[in-house]
């Protein structure tokens, strides 16, 4: 399990987007996202997506990154475009999967050319003023990049425990499945909060 | 006169034990114990739930006394955490639950992020240091695509990035295999800082210095190695 597809994938490079700042590439991520929700065009969505496979070939993001991302969101898609066909019809339909598909790939760029630390150098400055009203930025960053990191960690989890409650033959039970993950995750979580306590980590 | 500086540092527990209230009683996890450690290798011995792991965590302040005091270097652990800390590395058994930044170099940098605010030089320093363990060709791999073995030498690299004066590592080679727990525990006996190792391998609690065996919450044999692990087996047997 080496990530959930969407974050945490960053591939060492010298492309034009890993030269970028990570200001302007989360800025760009946002403008391009707010245009894809806003422009509600068949043609329009169809360009998004060629914009987001073209930053895709020029940061030479790998294939199999690009198709783990495409496969989760085209999961979650096809239920959502299945509701969309229902009530609107099949343009409706295929106008909303082309653009989660657009969303996903253009956040995956962002991810394989950013190391999260240095997203989280970025938000330290950006939020240093807040430090006024009792913000402290170190604390938030370190938030955000555990939520990063978590994901993967807690997938992995969900696989074992689902292994494990099939292997004693309680995989058509929910609950045989849900409580024990439910407490290897908040376990997981105390473990993970003295893993940072040992390092230090908050102590400041 | 100021007193002579010493080579190793000096843990000190005085008459410092653990207990949580349960709706019974007050439950003992570690009777008051009174040690002074130091030795350079230490090693702590015992069954499951025995309060080994307890003993250990006080030393970094991630279990406080409830009872007596905990000092490294004459600092109180449950007054001076932050300075304590800084002194004394913890190495968990398990590191997937120590390793919490997606890849290996990014998360032996959040080690190093309170002592190098410059990303540049935090980054080549995280790099020096993989590269110190064996691992600088998995700088940019996913810390959940590592091996086992792989996966303790990252989590302990990031402990020694900050450069403790003490590692106390709790049981860093349960979940490995023997290869790489001959690797971890030659890293960890290599260390020229104190070590504080809790162990099930009694071959490695054979390489320390002094040894104590932990039973029923409380220190039932401290000593020199071989006969504390001889009086281990003798309570096992």
């Amino acid at each position: 399990m080496s990530s959930t597809g969407l974050v945490g994938v960053y591939q060492p490079g010298h492309s034009l987007l890993h030269r970028l700042p990570v200001g302007a590439k989360l800025g760009g991520l946002a403008i391009l996202s707010l245009s894809i929700v806003l422009v509600r065009s068949m043609p329009a969505s169809w360009v998004f997506l060629a914009i987001a496979l073209l930053l895709a070939l020029v940061a030479r993001v790998r294939l199999v990154t690009l198709l783990r991302a495409a496969r989760l969101v085209l999961l979650m898609a096809a239920f959502i475009a299945a509701l969309q066909w229902f009530w609107y019809g099949r343009d409706k339909a295929i106008e909303t999967v082309v653009d989660l598909l657009a969303l996903s790939l253009a956040a995956v760029v962002v991810s394989a050319t950013t190391p999260v630390n240095e997203m989280l150098d970025a938000f330290i400055r950006w939020i240093t003023p807040l430090r006024r009203v009792g913000v402290d930025p170190d604390r938030v960053a370190l938030t955000i990049g555990l939520a990063i990191q978590a994901l993967p960690g807690t997938v992995a989890l969900a696989v074992e425990t689902r292994d494990a409650a099939r292997a004693r033959g309680l995989s058509k039970h929910p609950r045989s499945y849900l409580t024990p993950f439910v407490i290897r995750v908040v376990a997981r979580a105390q473990e993970t909060g003295d893993a940072l306590h040992a390092r230090g980590i908050g102590d400041d | 006169m100021a007193a002579e500086p010493t080579l190793t540092p000096t843990i000190s527990f005085a008459a410092a034990g653990v207990s949580v209230p349960t709706p019974a009683e007050d439950r003992v996890i570690l009777e008051p114990t009174t040690l002074e450690l130091t030795e350079r290798r230490i090693g702590v011995i015992g069954a499951n739930g025995s309060g080994k792991s307890t003993l250990a965590r006080l030393v970094n302040g991630l279990v406080t006394a409830t009872t007596g005091q905990v000092l490294v270097d004459g600092l109180d652990v449950a007054k001076h955490g932050a300075a304590v800390r800084r002194r004394v590395g913890f190495c968990f058994t398990d590191p997937a639950a120590q390793l919490v930044m997606p890849t290996c170099v990014e998360d032996v940098e959040l080690s190093l992020r309170r002592s190098e605010k410059d990303p540049r030089r935090r980054h080549a320093a995280a790099l020096e240091v993989l590269g110190r363990y064996g691992l600088a060709d998995h700088a940019n791999v996913s810390v959940h695509a590592l091996s086992g073995g792989q996966r303790q030498l990252l989590a302990l690299a990031g402990v020694l990035a900050v450069e403790p004066a003490i590692v106390v590592a709790d049981e860093p080679t349960t979940l490995l295999d023997l290869a790489n727990t001959r690797r971890v525990a030659d890293l960890l006996f290599d260390l020229e800082q104190q070590l504080v190792l809790v162990t099930h391998d009694l071959d490695q609690a054979r390489r320390c210095d002094r040894v104590l065996v932990v039973e029923d919450a409380r220190v039932r044999f401290d000593g020199p190695a071989d006969a504390a692990v001889d009086d281990y087996l003798a309570s096992v047997s």
